[in-house]
């Protein structure tokens, strides 16, 4: 089996920084790479873009965001519509718009599921990041992404697909919109912290007359009795239970200290994610 | 050797040099001279003539020269004149007269350089990277980088990756894991955005008049920002320049006033410390008096608890990356968001340290970049309230003695009194958990959780950006009030006890400290010595004659646009030496001096960067500022309202030499502890100056010569390569590496220590009792009240919770005892801010380097969470919560307005549960003012929310900002612009 590039980003670790998509505007903008790519249009296009997604509200807020690109599908939606052999797959896994065959067909910008190829207006050719395919074949081990990334976001990887398969399996990893089966050469970690819901709250007991913050009660989340998830709370008696589809309903909280005192609810998880507020303990 | 044969081969040299090198024959052609070198008893002597790129040469006197080199006597002109050779002698000669020169000071500039070109034009930069591509290499303010050029133009930016040949990295070994950094430099947005910063729309590629502009006639001053204007040749725009340089020095000293931002582009010689330093000292100009503008409550409040004054009042930080990854179980980051505005360095660093399962708590109104990427408790006071919040956590110390009674009995004075107030013993105010919560609406179970978490844990503060200080809630209205209690937190916790310290893992690396190479602020080529660091190790190191001013008045920079129109304004002195420093007055006028006649403007950041700029505008339309000359990059904010512009390049289109994140002695002393490796690079000219721009240097330069004061500039023809060759010499790196190699290369990794001689952890020392043991050499020896070495710079020599050296000055915003005032602007405690009830934060942006980056076509401007366009326009973002979008029914994307008395701005919203209700936050960080109408007294559509700032002092007697918290209102905005001004500038 031949050896096929992937790209593996990890959610967790991105910050929005912006350099993948800086870098990628500097490699392109007002640089041709003919047989790869036309320069890039000075404004608009973001090759590589950051999508955004917050989940929580005030103190339990996370800022969660990931890069967004060209998956370079071993299915690729955008070769079905592409006239002319406009797009290739190259052996290395690599897909490849040609500059030349491409133009006036835009129907390759709307087939992509990923809205991830942009349309130059003015050379009128559809355009998507080429995973620095130009740099690749003149000995770089990994594209400017992974190079100008500070938070270790990229990890570039040359494998058979085989082996890919089983790295995927290892590390959990997912791909955007699995469903489309387009077979994405672009893999995600943690992608939970973009698509998921959670449910948290902050657990208050009274001790001595005070309102204090309740470390270490049991948060337990359940679904028609079957336990989904379950944490502790910590030193600020705050808990949040992660992983959960959105959409998925009802469930059944349950929060307890050993010492005593409980409280429980019913929650439902629709598409936002949930902080419940304070929640005090009933002796 | 002989006078005569050294002469004789100096023509035989020139000669040959015209044979080898095409580019050096190219320039003997350019002039027809003849020079001549002589003693000064014309006793002997050799003429050379250059006559259409021939040259000629004989021995003995000409008749007619058109310059003459003369010498003392024999044996100076040898020693002079044999290589290698001496600066150290050749500046003696030069300042006792035993060198002289005689001929039109340009022509001697241009004799100088060609005989100094004949040594350099040899030498050889970048790496052939093959296909016609060279990499050079640069230091820019993101951070040292890679340029590959191609046909003369930049093809592509990218981070620094060390290869085999550089050195190795070091390593920290931690409960049982290693860690070692990533072998490149990171970089910040800014550092990856240049080359559409160089190629920008707004670049200025051409000397410009405005339009309506007469320097001998109608000069329209009421029109500038208005009029547009017209190319001119550097020879009429120089011409006028220098005019009024005469016409303002016939009016009296102090006539010209030299104004520049706090930065520039990285650069030992290009800084403003440097080329515009000398020029300036040279020229005699009024100088602009900066504040300690991002230190602000560590210098006015902070440093009189503890001194470290020539760090401006922040804490050590020595030795913090490892002590804190061994030891520490918990880290408070308190407006401290280091992911923001200093790259990427520290990141790798707060990835271990959570790797390591230490707990992360982050104080902020808004959950900053750090916050979200570190996760932890997040806390958001409401703003400016913070230290009612930290004097809270003291009561709870106190009231359960979860603080460090050992440290507070030994090495700390006035804990009694201060230990009173917080119980309400002397007010009959309780400052307790409760008391806290009134104010900061943190829920009073919340602090006592955080408290005693603390009390018990081993705690980081990192404090501000770099958590040993810097930015953040110190540069709001209660500054002073927040940077004393982060010390006074740290001294009841024990600050130096092992994972007990100040930091957020930003500074502290194990570098190597005791390797030498100048830092920008030892003010490369100024000679300036008071001004700058020179005098600690720049003057001897590398020889250079010192200039000095002979104006004595300042402008304090924030009462600029008061003292042009009001003829007066005084500030407070910066002046690091020493705790009482601060107490100093300086301001405009000085008896005996001049009122101001021209402003040299150099850069263009006022209107994005300086409080209610408002104020700005009406100063440049004043006939009490009768000429304004701006030397920029870009047309910016600023450019425009001027009278003559001078187009200065950037950074890859001239020559120069810097370490990152090196500032040098004093300020921010070894700044570079930031990083994970030092590197030293060679800002390699990589292309040629767009258009007619040229550099700085070569901008004052030709001003100079104009002045007949050429060679004083350049020390006798010095270029900016002989200057980064001189800087190179200086530095210990010449005795690792060799000129060539690292001119060729273009940089230089400087090896780390052994894990032995890294620096002890700092404040260690002082806490255990111990004599000073950190290697920085502060304070001054005369500053210690026992003996040397021992204890603080404050008068006790301990840790003073009543700061007795406030007791000499009688600023009632800052009395000895820190006591909680809500100094900060409150609608409910003020009626007249009644219509302005949201609390506006304008911290520096995360994209560019304050407005640096944000040029029209630059890629930032592509980043939506920094602008957002609309109708063609790109707007700057404005972060706002969901309630009080919902209130205003305003979605992300919307235009909104954000006004108060002083200014109205139009920005972008994001809508997020980032920040609570009432907070908006926007950052000062606009290249563009675009006034909806009569500029200075209508909405700004460019996104200047500095206008929105007071440009009040923190405190009476301070010269201090405080834009981090203003009140103001905000709509959606309508398209339709009635706001005025409210009060008189």
């Amino acid at each position: 089996m031949s050896k096929k590039w992937n790209l593996v980003v990890d959610v967790a670790r991105c910050d929005n920084c912006r350099n993948c998509f800086l870098a990628t505007k500097d490699e392109h903008i007002g640089n041709d790479f003919p047989g790869y790519t036309a320069a890039q249009p000075e404004k608009e296009h973001s090759w590589v873009d950051i999508k955004h997604k917050e989940r929580g509200s005030y103190p339990i807020v996370e800022a969660n965001f990931m890069p967004v690109m060209c998956n370079h599908c071993d299915d690729a939606p955008c070769m079905k519509v592409a006239k002319d052999n406009a797009i290739k797959k190259r052996d290395d896994g690599i897909v490849i718009i040609d500059p030349e065959k491409s133009k006036g067909q835009k129907a390759i910008v709307d087939a992509c599921p990923y809205g991830a190829v942009y349309w130059n207006e003015e050379k009128q050719i559809p355009q998507a990041w080429i995973f620095d395919a130009h740099l690749l074949d003149t000995g770089w081990t990994k594209p400017r992404v992974q190079q100008s990334c500070p938070t270790e976001v990229f990890k570039t990887l040359k494998v058979d697909d085989k082996k890919m398969q089983q790295i995927q399996e290892e590390e959990g990893l997912s791909v955007l919109l699995p469903d489309e089966g387009t077979r994405p050469r672009v893999y995600y970690k943690n992608l939970h912290l973009m698509t998921a819901c959670f449910v948290s709250g902050s657990v208050v007991a009274m001790i001595d007359g005070v309102d204090e913050c309740a470390e270490g009660a049991d948060a337990v989340l359940k679904q028609n009795g079957n336990e989904v998830a379950r944490t502790t709370t910590d030193v600020f008696g705050e808990f949040k239970l992660d992983k959960l589809p959105p959409g998925s309903g009802s469930y059944e909280l349950e929060v307890s200290m050993s010492s005593g005192g409980k409280y429980s609810a019913e929650v439902n998880v629709g598409e936002d994610n949930i902080y419940l507020g304070t929640l005090m303990l009933n002796s | 050797m002989k006078f005569t044969i050294i002469l004789w081969g100096l023509v035989q040299a020139l000669r040959l040099a015209t044979r080898i090198y095409p580019k050096f024959a190219e320039r003997v052609k350019e002039r027809d001279v003849i020079a001549q070198f002589k003693l000064k008893d014309n006793s002997a002597g050799r003429w050379i003539q250059f006559k259409g790129g021939k040259i000629k040469s004989g021995s003995g006197l000409h008749k007619n020269p058109d310059l003459s080199l003369f010498f003392q006597n024999k044996a100076i002109a040898v020693e002079f004149l044999t290589p290698p050779f001496d600066q150290l002698t050749r500046i003696d000669a030069a300042k006792n007269f035993k060198v002289g020169m005689e001929g039109p000071d340009e022509l001697v500039v241009w004799f100088a350089s060609t005989l100094t070109y004949m040594t350099t034009v040899g030498w050889k930069s970048g790496t052939d990277m093959g296909d016609g591509v060279t990499r050079y290499t640069n230091g820019t303010n993101g951070g040292p980088i890679f340029v590959y050029v191609k046909d003369g133009k930049i093809i592509r930016i990218t981070p620094m990756e060390f290869d085999d040949d550089d050195a190795e990295s070091w390593t920290i070994e931690a409960r049982g894991k290693k860690f070692t950094p990533p072998r490149k430099t990171s970089l910040a947005a800014h550092g990856l955005a240049l080359k559409s910063m160089v190629y920008s729309e707004d670049r200025i590629l051409s000397p410009m008049k405005r339009v309506d502009f007469d320097v001998d006639g109608e000069r329209n001053i009421q029109n500038r920002g208005k009029s547009e204007f017209v190319p001119i040749s550097w020879d009429e725009a120089l011409d006028i320049v220098v005019k009024e340089i005469r016409r303002s020095k016939a009016k009296g000293r102090g006539a010209i006033f030299a104004n520049s931002g706090s930065h520039h582009q990285w650069g030992n010689f290009g800084h403003y410390l440097s080329a515009f330093g000398r020029f300036t000292n040279l020229l005699g100009c009024t100088k602009m008096m900066g504040s300690p503008d991002s230190w602000e409550g560590w210098f006015w409040g902070a440093m009189h608890h503890w001194g470290n004054s020539m760090r401006l009042g922040t804490p050590e930080f020595y030795g913090t990356v490892e002590d804190c990854l061994k030891e520490t179980e918990m880290m408070v980051f308190w407006s401290s968001d280091p992911d923001k505005t200093y790259g990427y360095e520290g990141t790798v660093r707060r990835a271990w340290a959570k790797e390591l399962g230490i707990k992360m708590v982050h104080i902020d109104p808004y959950l900053n970049h750090t916050a979200a990427l570190l996760g932890g408790k997040w806390f958001a006071p409401k703003p400016g309230t913070d230290a009612a919040f930290a004097q809270a956590l003291c009561h709870v110390w106190i009231t359960e003695g979860t603080y460090d009674k050992e440290f507070v009995e030994k090495r700390t004075e006035g804990f009694e009194e201060w230990k009173d107030y917080i119980l309400g013993l002397t007010d009959n105010t309780p400052k307790d958990p409760e008391w806290q919560e009134k104010e900061t609406g943190i829920p009073a179970r919340d602090l006592r959780a955080l408290a005693r978490e603390w009390g018990r844990k081993k705690t980081y503060l990192g404090a501000g950006s770099w958590g040993c200080g810097l930015g953040g809630a110190g540069r709001g209205p209660m500054g002073a009030q927040w940077a004393r209690m982060m010390a006074i937190l740290g001294a009841m916790q024990g600050y130096g006890r092992p994972g007990v310290n100040f930091g957020n893992l930003q500074f502290g690396a194990p570098v190597d400290f005791s390797f030498y190479f100048p830092g920008y602020a030892e003010g490369g080529m100024s000679g300036e010595l008071t001004q700058s660091a020179n005098a600690a190790n720049n003057y001897q190191r590398m020889p250079h004659i010192v200039t000095m001013s002979t104006v004595r008045q300042a402008i304090p920079r924030k009462f600029i646009p008061e003292a042009i129109l009001e003829g007066r304004a005084l500030g407070h002195l910066t002046d690091v030496s020493t705790i009482q420093g601060q107490f100093m007055k300086v301001g405009y006028p000085a008896p005996g001096h001049a009122k101001i006649e021209m402003m040299y403007k150099y850069g263009s950041s006022s209107m994005g960067t300086q409080m209610d700029s408002n104020r700005y505008i009406k100063m440049y339309q004043s006939e009490k500022l009768p000429f304004v000359v701006n030397q920029s990059i870009w047309w910016e904010g600023e450019t425009k309202y001027a009278d003559i512009v001078l187009p200065a390049c950037t950074v890859f289109e001239h020559d120069d030499i810097g370490e990152w994140y090196n500032v040098g002695a004093g300020y921010v002393h070894h700044m570079y502890s930031m990083n994970n490796h030092r590197v030293i690079s060679m800002q390699h000219q990589c292309i040629e100056p767009l258009g007619e721009s040229k550099s700085d240097h070569d901008i004052f330069l030709e001003i100079m010569k104009r002045l007949d004061m050429g060679a004083m500039y350049s020390e006798g023809g010095n270029t900016e390569l002989d200057w980064c060759k001189r800087a190179f010499d200086s530095s210990d790196m010449s005795k690792h590496t060799t000129w060539k190699q690292f001119l060729k290369k273009g940089y230089y990794v400087v090896p780390p220590v052994s894990e032995g001689t890294r620096a002890p952890t700092g404040n260690r020392w002082f806490y255990e009792g111990r004599k000073k043991d950190t290697p920085e050499p502060y304070p001054l020896p005369a500053d210690y009240t026992g003996n040397f070495g021992d204890g603080l710079q404050t008068q006790s020599g301990k840790f003073e919770f009543v700061a007795t050296s406030l007791n000499n000055i009688d600023d009632s915003g800052r009395p000895p005892l820190n006591k909680y005032m809500p100094t900060y602007e409150d609608p409910e405690r003020d009626e007249n801010l009644a219509g302005f009830p949201l609390q506006l934060l304008t911290p520096h942006t995360r994209y560019p380097f304050h407005i640096m980056g944000d040029e029209k076509g630059c890629t930032i401007r592509d980043i939506k969470d920094h602008r957002v366009r609309v109708d063609g326009h790109e707007y700057l973002v404005a972060v706002i919560s969901g309630t009080d979008a919902e209130d205003r029914g305003i979605k992300s994307d919307d235009l909104i307005r954000l006004w108060n008395h002083r200014g109205s701005v139009v920005c972008a919203a994001y809508v997020t549960d980032r920040v609570q209700p009432g907070v908006v936050s926007a950052p000062t960080a606009s290249a563009e003012y675009r006034p909806a109408g009569e500029p200075g007294n209508s909405t700004d559509l460019g996104g200047c929310v500095n206008m929105l700032n007071s440009s009040e002092n923190m405190t009476e007697h301070t010269h201090s900002i405080k834009p981090n918290t203003t009140l103001i209102q905000m709509e959606k905005w309508t398209g339709v612009d009635t706001w005025q001004r409210a009060e008189a500038v």
